[in-house]
Order: C-alpha cells, then sequence, then structure tokens
C-alpha cells in the first residue's frame, strides 16, 4: 500500500513537470496552431545555461530568475525573427522549422556544454521538513513551483490586460487587430511565455533525471500526450492531463510494463486518446463546414 | 495553398494530366525523350560504380536506399497529404526483419525483400486505420511518438533473443554472383551491391511513377486536398488512405532492408527518432508530391550531415538545422519546385 | 471644409481579382454617410480598405494622414473604429471582457471605466449579461455589443458593416435610433455600409452608391431618397 502511494506522489511530481511541458506546447498551439517540437531542445539548453552560471558560482535563485528572463527573451526572438516570416506557409513547413530547431539547440547543448551527463543541484535541501517518506524534498519544491508558475498564469491571463489581449488575439486574430492589438507581437509574447515555462519546467527535472542534451526527449513525448489528453487548445486540460500521465506512467512502469519502456507507455497513450478520444477529454469539438 | 487538407502544400500533380490531354500529339515524342533520359541515366549510373572507390559506391548504395524510403514516405505525406514523422519505424522494421531473417535462417538477401515488404505492407495498412481519426497535426504527433519510443521498444528484454538486443545483429556482405571487372576494377561487394540496390530502386521507382499518373494518383491527390468532395464522390476514403499506408510503409520497409543489407549491422541505436526527421526533410526538401524529389533529398540527408561536419568539426547538427530553415525560406516546394520554375521560365522565353 | 477623410482613386484586390476600381469619396466631420449598393459591390470591401485589411493602392487620407500601407491595427489606433461583418465578437469571452478589448490601446483606465458605466446605461441588455459569455446573446444583443466595443475606443470613426443583417425590424430599429444618438451626442463620424437603404438613408447625411466597385451616385441622402430613378433602379425601392 506505502508503496502505491509513493508510485502515486511520485506520479504527480513528474506529472506536474510534464503539466507544464504541456502548457507552454497548448499555449504555442492557441495561438498559432503550431505543435512546437523544438519546446524541449529549447528548455534543455536554457537549463545548461543554467548550471552553467551555477557552476559558475552565482547563486541559484539569481540564475533561476536570469534565465528565465533570458529564455523569455529568446522565444520572443526565435518568434520575431524566425518564425514570423512563415506564419502563412503550410503546416508542414513549419514543422521543417521546428525540426531545424530542434536539431539546432540540441547540437548547440552539446557543442558549448558537451555530451557528459551532470549534476544539478536543486534549491530544496534535502532533510528539508516537507520531505517525507512519500515525496522527496526536491519533488515537493518542484510541484510548488510548477505550481506557482501555473497560478502565475493563471492570474495573468484572466486579470491582466495583455493577458486578456493575448487570449483575444489567439481566439479571433483578425477581430483582435480591429481593437488594436499587435496581434504579432502577441504571438511573440506567447513564444516566449512557452521558453520560459520550459526553462523552469527544465531546472526543476534536471535534479531528478540528470542533465544532458537528452534528457527532455522523453519528456516532450509526455507533454504532448498531457496536452493531448487534457484537449490540445486547453490549458487547463494541460494540467490535469499532465498529472494523470504522470501518475500513469510511474503505476503502469511499475506494476505492469517495466521500466524499459516507459517510451512505449507514452506511446501507446497518444495513440490511445488521439484514436478514442481525439479532442481530449475537455477539448472542444471541432466541426468542420462542408 | 496551406489548408488543413492539403497541410503540406504539396504542389497539384495535375500537370501531368493536363499534358496529356493538350498535347495529344506530342506525347509520343516528349514520352521517347523521357525514355532516352532515363536509360542514359542508369548507363551513366551502371558505369559510375568503376570509376569510384569502394566508399563512395558504398555511399551512393545508401542513397538510393534513401531515395526509395523517401519515396514511399512522398507518397504519404505528398501525394496523400498525410503526415508521418515515424517513418524511421517502417524502416527500422524492414532491416530488422531481413537482418533476422539472414542470420537466424539462413535466408539469402534478396529473399528478405518480398518478407520486408509484405510485413510493413500489412502493418502500414494496420497503422493507417487509427490514423484515419486523425488529422494533420495529430498524426504527425502520433508518428513522432512512434519514432521516439521505436530504439527503447527495439531494446526490449523480452524480444532479445531474436533481436539481438542492445547489440544488435552483424551481418555479413553479400558477394557478387558472379566475377566481372571494368577498368581494371574488380567488381566486389560493394559495386554489386549497388547494382542490385539500383535495380530495385528503379522498378519500385518505375512502380510508384505508374501509380500516381493513373487514376490512384487521381484519387490519392483528390483525398488530399478535397477529401469531403472525394468521400462523396464515391472514393472509399478509409481503404483508400490505408492502402496507402500501407504502400508506403512497405517502400520504406524495403528500403530499410536493403539498408541494412549494404551496412552489414542492425542495433535500436541505428534507427533515432532523427531518422524518421530525416526522412521527412528529405521528401520536403527534395520536393513533396513529386517522384524525382524524392532522389534530390536523399541525396541532401546523405550528404549535407557530412558537408556540415566540414564546416563546423564540433556542432555540425546545428549547421544542419540552419540548412534546413534556409531552405524553407528560401525553397519551400523544394528542389523539384525550383527546377520547375526554372523550366517554365526558359519554356517561356 | 476639410474632410475627415479623403479617400481618392481607391484601388483593392482580394488576391489577384480586383474588387475596386478607383473610389474617390469624402466623409465630412460629424456626419453619418451612407454607403449603398447591391450585393458585390464592393461596400465591404470599401470599408475593409481602409481597415487595411486588404491589398490596397491609392490614397486614403485620414485626418491629415496617410493610412495605405498601415497595418490594420495602426488604423484602429488613429482612432477608426470597424464593425465588421458578422460582428467579429469575440464569442469566447465574456460580454465586459469584449468591452475592455475595445479601449485596450487607452491609457486613461478612469475614462475607460467611466465609459463601460455608460455603455451599460446606454445598452441596458448587455449590462444584464455583462458576466456572459458573448456567443450565447442574440444577434441583436451581439450587434450592440459590437457597436458598443467600438465605442469603448472613443473612436472618431466608425466604421459599420451592415448592423441591420439578420436582425429583426424591431430592433433594426432600436439600434439605428442608437447610431442616430451617438453621432448627435457623441459627434463620432460615421459610414455606414447597408443593404437597407431605407434604413440608411434615413439616418444618414450624405450618401454614395456604389456599383461593381466604382461610385455611379453621390449627394445629400434627402435628394437620394427622393430620386425616383436611382430609388428603382439601384436601390429596388
Amino acid at each position: 500500500m506505502e508503496a502505491l502511494l509513493h508510485q502515486i506522489f511520485a506520479g504527480l511530481a513528474s506529472g506536474s513537470i510534464y503539466a507544464s511541458i504541456g502548457l507552454a506546447l497548448v499555449m504555442i498551439y492557441r495561438s498559432t496552431h503550431h505543435l512546437n517540437f523544438a519546446q524541449g531542445e529549447m528548455a534543455t539548453f536554457s537549463t545548461f545555461i543554467a548550471w552553467w552560471l551555477i557552476e559558475g558560482g552565482w547563486p541559484y535563485w539569481g540564475v533561476f530568475v536570469f534565465t528565465v528572463a533570458v529564455s523569455f527573451a529568446g522565444g520572443v526572438l526565435l518568434q520575431r525573427l524566425v518564425l514570423r516570416p512563415l506564419e502563412k506557409a503550410p503546416v508542414l513547413t513549419n514543422v521543417i522549422v521546428f525540426i531545424g530547431l530542434l536539431v539546432i539547440f540540441n547540437a548547440l547543448s552539446g557543442w558549448l556544454f558537451d555530451y557528459t551527463i551532470k549534476a544539478f543541484r536543486s534549491p530544496f535541501p534535502r532533510d528539508a521538513f516537507y520531505a517525507s517518506r512519500f515525496l522527496s524534498a526536491h519533488e515537493v519544491g518542484a510541484m510548488v513551483v510548477m505550481l506557482c508558475v501555473l497560478a502565475a498564469l493563471y492570474l495573468f491571463f484572466r486579470f491582466s490586460s495583455l493577458g486578456l489581449a493575448m487570449r483575444a488575439a489567439a481566439q479571433n486574430p483578425e477581430s483582435a487587430r480591429l481593437v488594436g492589438i499587435r496581434v504579432s507581437w502577441m504571438l511573440a509574447i506567447g513564444w516566449g511565455l512557452a521558453a520560459a515555462i520550459g526553462a523552469v519546467a527544465g531546472m526543476m527535472v534536471a535534479p531528478i533525471v540528470f542533465l544532458d542534451p537528452g534528457m527532455m526527449a522523453g519528456i516532450l513525448l509526455y507533454g504532448f500526450a498531457s496536452a493531448l489528453l487534457g484537449g490540445i487548445d486547453n490549458p487547463w486540460g494541460a494540467v490535469v492531463g499532465g498529472l494523470i500521465v504522470g501518475v500513469l506512467e510511474n503505476l503502469l512502469g511499475a506494476y505492469i510494463i517495466g521500466t524499459e519502456l516507459k517510451l512505449t507507455v507514452a506511446l501507446l497513450l497518444i495513440v490511445a486518446i488521439l484514436t478514442l478520444k481525439p479532442d481530449g477529454l475537455f477539448g472542444r469539438t471541432t466541426v468542420s463546414r462542408v | 495553398m496551406s489548408s488543413i487538407t492539403n497541410p503540406a502544400g504539396a504542389m497539384p500533380a495535375a500537370p501531368d494530366t493536363e499534358a496529356d490531354a493538350v498535347t495529344a500529339t506530342a506525347a509520343p515524342r516528349r514520352a521517347w525523350r523521357a525514355w532516352a533520359g532515363v536509360a542514359l541515366l542508369l548507363l551513366v549510373l551502371l558505369l559510375l560504380p568503376f570509376l569510384l572507390k569502394n566508399y563512395r559506391v558504398f555511399q551512393l548504395t545508401l542513397v538510393l536506399v534513401y531515395a526509395i524510403a523517401v519515396l514511399g514516405l512522398n507518397l504519404l505525406t505528398g501525394y496523400n497529404g498525410q503526415i508521418s514523422l515515424g517513418h524511421g519505424a517502417f524502416y527500422a522494421l524492414g532491416a530488422y526483419i531481413a537482418a533476422i531473417l539472414m542470420d537466424r535462417y539462413a535466408i539469402p538477401y534478396w529473399g528478405t525483400l518480398p518478407a520486408a515488404f509484405l510485413a510493413c505492407l500489412v502493418l502500414g495498412f494496420l497503422m493507417g486505420f487509427p490514423a484515419l481519426r486523425l488529422g494533420g497535426l495529430h498524426l504527425a504527433l502520433a508518428t513522432f511518438a512512434l519514432a521516439v519510443a521505436m530504439p527503447q521498444m527495439l531494446k526490449w528484454k523480452g524480444i532479445e533473443h531474436m533481436t539481438g538486443g542492445v547489440q544488435g545483429i552483424v551481418l555479413a556482405k553479400p558477394e557478387p554472383p558472379f566475377d566481372f571487372s571494368l577498368f581494371g576494377v574488380e567488381l566486389g561487394a560493394d559495386r554489386w551491391l549497388f547494382m542490385f540496390t539500383l535495380g530495385i530502386a528503379a522498378l519500385m521507382f518505375w512502380l510508384a511513377a505508374n501509380l500516381v499518373r493513373g487514376r490512384i494518383g487521381r484519387a490519392l491527390v483528390a483525398i488530399r486536398d478535397h477529401p469531403i468532395a472525394a468521400s462523396a464522390m464515391g472514393i472509399n476514403l478509409a481503404i483508400f488512405k490505408s492502402l496507402t499506408f500501407g504502400i508506403s510503409a512497405a517502400y520504406t520497409g524495403v528500403a530499410g532492408a536493403l539498408g541494412g543489407i549494404a551496412v552489414a549491422f542492425v542495433a535500436p541505436d541505428s534507427f533515432p527518432a532523427f531518422l524518421s526527421l530525416s526522412l521527412l526533410v528529405g521528401a520536403v526538401v527534395g520536393g513533396l508530391g513529386t517522384i524525382w524529389g524524392a532522389v534530390f533529398g536523399a541525396v541532401f540527408i546523405q550528404f549535407v550531415p557530412n558537408i556540415a561536419e566540414g564546416v563546423s568539426k564540433s556542432a555540425p547538427a546545428a549547421i544542419y538545422g540552419i540548412c534546413l530553415i534556409g531552405l524553407m525560406y528560401l525553397a519551400p516546394t523544394g528542389v523539384m519546385g525550383i527546377l520547375r520554375k526554372v523550366f517554365e521560365r526558359l519554356r517561356r522565353r | 471644409m476639410p474632410r475627415l477623410l479623403e479617400v481618392r482613386g481607391l484601388e483593392a484586390f482580394y488576391g489577384s481579382t480586383q474588387a475596386l476600381f478607383g473610389l474617390d469619396f469624402g466623409l465630412a466631420i460629424g456626419a453619418i454617410t451612407a454607403l449603398l449598393g447591391a450585393n458585390g459591390a464592393g461596400k465591404t470591401t470599401t470599408l475593409r480598405a481602409i481597415s487595411q485589411m486588404v491589398t490596397v493602392s491609392g490614397s486614403i487620407v485620414f485626418d491629415g494622414e496617410e493610412l495605405v500601407g498601415k497595418p490594420t491595427e495602426t488604423v484602429a489606433r488613429r482612432g477608426i473604429a470597424h464593425v465588421p461583418e458578422g460582428r467579429g465578437t469575440f464569442v469566447a469571452l465574456t460580454v465586459e471582457e469584449n468591452l475592455r478589448l475595445g479601449a485596450i490601446t487607452r491609457r486613461d483606465l478612469p475614462a475607460v471605466a467611466a465609459d463601460m458605466q455608460r455603455m451599460y446605461e446606454r445598452f441596458p441588455r448587455l449590462g444584464v449579461r455583462r458576466h456572459q459569455q458573448a456567443g450565447t446573446l442574440s444577434g441583436g444583443e451581439q450587434q450592440m455589443l459590437a457597436i458598443a466595443r467600438a465605442l469603448m475606443l472613443r473612436p472618431r470613426l466608425l466604421l459599420l458593416d451592415e448592423p441591420s443583417f439578420g436582425l429583426a425590424p424591431r430592433i433594426v430599429a432600436e439600434i439605428f435610433q442608437i447610431m442616430r444618438q451617438i453621432n448627435r451626442e457623441d459627434r463620432v463620424s460615421m459610414l455606414l455600409v447597408e443593404q437597407n437603404a431605407q434604413s440608411a438613408l434615413d439616418i444618414s447625411h450624405e450618401a454614395y452608391l456604389l456599383e461593381t466597385g466604382r461610385t455611379v451616385r453621390s449627394g445629400p441622402s434627402k435628394d437620394i431618397r427622393l430620386d425616383e430613378k436611382v430609388r428603382r433602379t439601384y436601390l429596388g425601392m
């Protein structure tokens, strides 16, 4: 029983990380109708930057804030420079560009920081008061951090003018322009936010799985599964989806399939969701006009 | 040109049918010229290996292998509009089938090809059914998941006795069935394999060209561009799309088998997700919705990584990525798109 | 008298198809100008051309500034509010959020809050439904919401594309009444595109008649309304 609870709680902890990647993916999808296949590699690269600074002696939380800010700026720049000219191009052209970005970021990570596995510090001391039988201090800390991120995003989108403008731009770009919203910049900010969320997720996950250029590949897949499960255009769905995926992954891995085939679990999940319930649990069914 | 139904923005295949209708009398002369061109090309390709070193010949063999694989993907994504980011899985499957048959069951290398073709045909056809419910991006995602999960699946201890686990299977390079030399150079294993692959490639390209030029080709394109109208006109979408998936998988499976034979080695890590991505890149760079585009695409994915390494020893993949993005800006319809524009401009003069 | 909007040689294209063939007209400050004509005459295209939503060549000068070549959002920020064909409401957002969006480019926040209050007074039905999703409103209410949202910009020029479309006559009358009121009280100039020529001529000061992308008649609305030939040929009245 205790082992089962442990698996469930651990699943929730990793699930919160999948949820945030899923959220980043949903954000970009809602505004651009594209899936950013490079999201994982971008997050890994951000995490490497953080690692490098921490190794250089800078204080953890300062590095944390700095990395998030730099990632945000990077995401904005990426949208402005690389993606904006292709806004009207066919889906596959954008997919190829995402693949190109994926490859570039992966290569940059390996080139600048080499391919050996690195340990990444956790800011949460092992013997903290909130560590327990079921969850390590870092797992608790990571969950709290991700919850804070999600709460901040919710407040931002729900109550701030910029958040409202972004929602409007994503839902109805033409009407948004008619009220004076610079839709292009809204997309850029969306990319920036997604990159920033990815950076946070990367820094939270690195202490658990260790840092190397391939760190995020599997997690990206779980992020996709989370986003799909919740309905690809539903941010809350991504959160719930992530938690479910995390728990499922742990339970299936521990009791049924074994840890070697974890990615296969992700694959089967994705295919099953897409086949049985393509709109996810909370997505809106799209009706296509003939 | 961008739409949900034609997500690839592939070029319309119409020109062939238009040309047939309008230039009925000119058709025989043009066909003769086309055949002559192909014959010349084949002649050159038959002589070429004797002028090159073994390693170059090996690389050219791989180009042919990738060309078949990319052609398979192109049938699915370019002509039929179904995006697959997981064709590397079929490639791997074909390679492993060839390896297992050759290594465990002593089947000769040429006998493995029909097996790879059939197995992937069936599997692809079956995969086609869930794929029916998935549009554009969702299908891309599902196939991407397949590509990422593939190496892990191949390493599974449960099937280790057949697959050789992480270490894979080492094969013997097939020897030529007869002795031959030209310009003082021996036929040898590499050159023989090149000829063999060339023969298979020519056959498969010819079959594909016939397929897309006829009614089936038009049906494929109709399904891609106007699925609802196509269905209303009596084309059974489910069967067609699944069959396309099957044939596409079969082509890539045969390529995988040939690739495994050429490299003489299969292992799970030889088929990473990147392979699937490369095949798609090859299809787009060469030109979606074209037959010859597959050849240009294969050349790209075989040689550009090497060139990239020459440019930057430390981060060749980054150069590769930059090339990709640059190409999407400059030539989104691929090499074939550029060639078409050039020919049209020349014709207008 | 200087014109608020001056259009010269306006041509508009949808891709390679030309829809407007050299329009010339001007809008007087504080006036309601009607743009009339049959289906496909180019009325909606004219409004979209002003908002730079289609490919345009020629000259559109608004208060001394050339608009051709500027992005749509800049045109809005200059004080031209466009109520598009189909209302353009943000259907997934609430009524209140729609109104907030109308004023999203304004800096004077207290005035924005006051304006929102005034909108609820002027359009009581919106006040009742202020936290409801805009997509659940009736056609008439959505039209009012679209107009209210446009007014939240405190525009100097209001472009209205077929506000009567698909609405019952009683609602149409109500809406036109409100438009007249807005024009008189807030001194908002309007360019009104309508197939419902009767109502449009009733409230407008000037009218232009379009046919296949060209102006064929113009003048004070009361003259156009009385012109027998025009009525029969172009307006089906």
